[in-house]
Formats: C-alpha cells, structure tokens, sequence
C-alpha cells in the first residue's frame, strides 16, 4: 500500500513546490496586468523591467557585492574549512567549529544587527568604515557566507581522505607542493560551488544588508522588498523569470565544472 | 571572530541607555532594556507569537517534507540525485521572488481564490493573504529544503535487513514504519526540525510580507524598535534574548548529538558540524559522481545507527 502512496507525496510535494514558481513564470508573459487573466503572449512586462532604471542599477550594484563578498567568502572560508578537515584536533576545534556553524542558522535579524553594530563601533574607534556602502554589504555578506564555503570545503576534504596528499608527500613533494598538486585539485568542485552558494546568498538576502547599508546602497532585494510592501506587479514575475533562468545556467555551469574533470580523470560508470 | 566579537558588542548595547544622538545610545550596564522586556506584554506577546509560528510552520514542514525523503531514500539511485536537486533547485530562485509567487496564490483576487470559485466551492473570495496561515505556508515553502536534506541523509542510511526482519514476523507495513523506520530516523527528524525552528523564530520578511498587520513576531519587533523607533539598546536586548531562547535547543541537540557519537568507534572523520546532514547530502552526492573513496561514509553510517539502536 506504501508503496503507492509514497510516490504520490512526494510527486504532491514537488507540486507544492513548483506551481509557484511555474505560474510565477508563465505568466510573466501574460500582456494582462490582472493576475489570473490570460489576455495573450507578451514581453512588455521584460520591457519595463528593462526600463526600470532603479531596479536595473539595483541589480548592477548586487551583482558587483555578490561577486565581491563570494571571492571574499571562499578564500576565507576555504581557510577554515581546510583547517577543520586537516589539522586534525588543535586547541579550540569546537569552538572554532561552532562559532564556524552558527551564522548557518542564526536568524538574519540577528546577524544584521550584530554587524551593523560592529561597524559602528570600528567607526567610532578607527574612523572606518567612513561610510557603509556596497563594500561594506559585501563584507557582512561574506562574514556569514563564508561558513557555507567552509562546510562545503570541509565535507569534500574528508570524503576525500588524506592518501593522496600522504602519497604525494612520500613521493618527496613538500606539503606546500602537495597542497598545490593534490589538494587544491581534490577542493577544486567545492570552491566553485562554494563561491555559487556564496554568490546567492548574497543576491538573495534583504535583512543583512537593510541593517547594514547606509543611505547610499540599495540592493537589488532591498528595492523588491519595498516594491513589494506596496504590492506585487508582473514586472516582478519577469525578475523571477530571468533570475531563475540564470540560476539554472549557473547550475548548469557548476554541474559542467564537476564533471568535466571526473570524467577526464575516472572512467564513468 | 566574525562572530563573537558582534555579539559583545550587541550584549554591551543591550545593556546601554537609549540616548539621543548618532548612534543612539549611551554604554553603560543598565539592565533597564532587558527588563523592559520582560515587563511588558507586548515583547512577551511577541516571543510567544513566534514560537507558535515557528512551531507549525516547522510541524507543517515535517508533514511535507517527510514523505518526500523517504520517497527519494526508496527512489533508485541513480534518481535519488535528480530528486534531491528537484527540492534545492527553488531555493535557488531568490527568497522574495518565491514570496512574490505565493503573495499571487493567495491574493483575495489570487490563483487559489480565482480557481475555488471557478469550481463553485466556494461563493466569495476566502481571505487567505496576511492572515497567520499565509505565514505558515511561506515558512514551511522556504525552509523545506532544510527539512528534507536532513532527513534524506538520515533515511538514505537505512539497513533493509531490519525492515525485511520486522515484516518477516508479521508487522504489518504501518508497523515496520512506526517502530523501525521512524525510530532510526529520529536524528533526521530532530537536524531538520531545528534547522526550520531557529530561523523561523527570528524570521522579519515572512511575517512582514505574508501575515497580517498583527502578526508582530520578535523578527518584526526587533526591525520596528531599530528602524522606526531608532531604539538600538531595546533592539540588542531583543536579539540577545532571542539569542538565548534559541540556544536551548541547539544546545539540546548537540548533547543529544555529542551522546549519540560518543558510542561508535571513533573513525577517520570528525563528527559532522551542526550543520553535517544538510551538506552530508550534497556533499554525497559529489561523491556520487566522483567517487574517490566509495568507504568514507559508510562506517560513521553504521555506528551512528547501531548507537541509535542503543538509546532508543
């Protein structure tokens, strides 16, 4: 009897999930402004977005902090996960490992405060930041991104195993020599997924970088955010529609870095 | 650092008078801030609001999210990455875009609404928007992901042994799921619950977007006294309180998790950070593809199970 009802839940859950989203884009090209009325095939509502100064600029400056904050994220992040995978049990693994873990649950609010106050007070200290602007969203973006990479990072060390990296050291590479020939190559998948995760939780966060921002930087969530308070308009379902279909070539793009090298290395089953 | 040096400085503000000026406050330890909220109702109200909140939508995640785990731990296992990607992939798609799709559905002249009365069910239009079930719904639609990865990780580790033996003395199908099935899995339930519950406590653009005009959870009190009422020290002390009312079940787990793997030999790897489950999946999945040390896993698997069989 299970056996049928499983599939049906699960097919009910991902129906749960992706209407939504399917009418969402669907009707992205509906040239009517009234949601549930279907009045014929459209791009006027791509037009606007594209007309949509504001949002546009919006979207250039998220776009610069997500870049930004990601790179900034993977290398430290990559610093601490390749600490908790490798240097086995040093002096303070679990705090470092829980303060590490943390800001993955914390609510936002939480964090976007904690920041914001931390860069006022460095301001009254040192006299920077002078201004909380794009860098600075940046930087409070990676501060919480960078636990991701790190998880990430470390979850590809340790599935990976320390036999090459010893190999290569019997092999008379030193450790700096393996960490480039061996280790780095091992990471590589995780850092570029690690940056992609990095990037969207940049793009895709509101409430860090409201508290943070001064008046001058506003992005692109931050304008949608108080778009939306007013209500929603078809313009915001032709966003959705291009957002998701940039991450889907993102996705595309990370899938194809996984594999290429696999296949180039392993045969495949 | 990038942690705890915040929250001493969100500590020493919530200790600080609220003063006027840039920025508003003065330092000093007056725990006027913290009392106040213990005082007044209001604040009280709040915390209480987002449990309950946090609650259902966590309980409605689990009803949900359940069944599709375990459907996608039974899938064959070349489908099981496909269907994992499935539930991640509209995570992906932007947290207020997914909000705007539901703000659709359930506007009084929305999707839900329009094919009800198309169907006769109903005569006018329900009020579905800012309304506490709207909130629920967009919970338990965001942080699904974060109850499945667990849980599939937990499931996907099953022994068909014990089931098969449950089934070979004649327990009925719904009892080999009550008492092995569902025991075993308990850790997955517990990882997910508590990776919806925690930020679903502090959740600000749900509650802001989805639910009413009363529906001030500490999220939205905390926003309103920083950016309206520019009331920093009662906003730290919010956070900090928040802070503390999370810990305790975080800090419940990790104990429960800390005694479930003091039992099996130790091996290799370290425990899995708090967050392990949810990035194991994906992480396994890498394997999947790559498959360096096809071993890694599984004796971690294995004796996280047998201490489970231990301490029911």
């Amino acid at each position: 009897m299970r056996r049928g009802l499983l599939p049906a839940c699960l097919i009910g859950g991902y129906a749960f999930l992706y209407t939504p989203i399917a009418l969402l884009v669907a009707f992205s090209f509906n040239d009517s402004r009234l949601l549930t009325v279907w009045s014929g095939f459209s791009w006027r509502w791509y037009v606007a977005l594209w007309n949509n100064a504001p949002l546009v600029s919006a979207a250039l400056l998220s776009l610069r902090i997500a870049a930004l904050s990601a790179t900034i994220a993977t290398l430290i992040g990559t610093a601490a996960g390749f600490a908790l995978a490798r240097f086995g049990r040093f002096r303070g693994r679990g705090a470092f490992a829980a303060t590490l873990s943390a800001p993955l649950v914390l609510p936002d609010v939480i964090v976007g405060l904690s920041l914001l106050l931390l860069f006022v007070v460095l301001q009254r200290l040192t006299g920077w930041p002078a201004e909380r602007g794009a860098s600075i969203i940046a930087i409070a973006h990676a501060s919480f991104a960078l636990a991701y990479v790190a998880v990430v990072v470390q979850a590809r060390l340790a599935d990976a195993g320390t036999e090459l990296e010893e190999a290569a050291m019997d092999l008379g590479a030193s450790p700096w020599g393996a960490f480039l020939a061996v280790t780095l190559p091992l990471m590589a998948p995780a850092l570029v997924s690690g940056w992609l995760l990095a990037f969207t939780l940049s793009l895709d966060d509101v409430v860090v970088a409201s508290f943070v921002s001064g008046p001058g930087a506003s992005t692109l969530p931050m304008v949608l955010f108080s778009a939306m308070r007013l209500g929603i308009t078809p313009e915001m379902n032709a966003l959705a529609t291009v957002v998701l279909a940039l991450v889907l070539l993102a996705l595309f793009g990370a899938w194809l870095a996984r594999r290429l090298p696999v296949a180039a290395r392993t045969p495949l089953r | 650092m990038f942690l705890v040096l915040p929250m001493a400085i969100v500590l020493a503000i919530g200790f600080a008078r609220p003063a006027e000026g840039v920025p508003p406050f003065a330092l000093s330890l007056d725990p006027a801030s913290f009392l106040g909220l213990v005082a007044d109702d209001y604040y009280v109200a709040a915390f209480l609001l987002s449990l309950k909140v946090a609650l259902v939508s966590s309980l409605a995640c689990l009803v949900i999210g359940y069944p599709m785990a375990l459907a996608i731990a039974r899938a064959p296992e070349r489908w099981r990455s496909l269907l994992l990607m499935l539930v991640i992939l509209p995570f992906w798609t932007g947290f207020l875009l997914r909000i705007v799709a539901w703000i659709g559905l359930l506007k009084d002249e929305g999707w839900i609404n329009a094919v009800l009365l198309r169907l006769g069910i109903i005569g006018a239009p329900l009020h579905l928007l800012y309304t506490d079930f709207a909130m629920y719904v967009g919970i338990a639609y965001c942080y699904l992901p974060f109850m499945v990865l667990p849980l599939y990780a937990r499931l996907s580790k099953r022994d068909a042994a014990l089931e098969e033996a449950a089934a070979d003395l004649g327990a009925p199908p719904w009892r080999v799921f009550l008492t092995v099935v569902l025991p075993l899995s308990l850790p997955g339930v517990w990882a997910g619950f508590l990776l919806v519950f925690i930020p679903a406590m502090g959740e600000y653009v749900i509650p802001e977007l989805l639910g009413g005009p009363g529906a001030e959870t500490v999220g939205r009190v905390l926003w309103g006294e920083f950016f309206l009422n520019h009331d920093w020290p009662t906003a730290s002390a919010l956070a900090i309180s928040l802070l503390l009312v999370l810990l305790v079940p975080a800090a419940v787990w990790q104990w429960r998790q800390g005694r479930a793997a003091a039992i099996p030999p130790p091996t290799r790897h370290p425990p899995p950070p708090t967050l392990g489950p949810l990035f194991a999946a994906q992480a396994r999945k890498g394997r999947g593809l790559s498959s360096p040390s096809p071993l890694a896993g599984e004796g971690r698997g294995e004796g996280s199970r047998a201490s489970c069989v231990g301490s029911p």
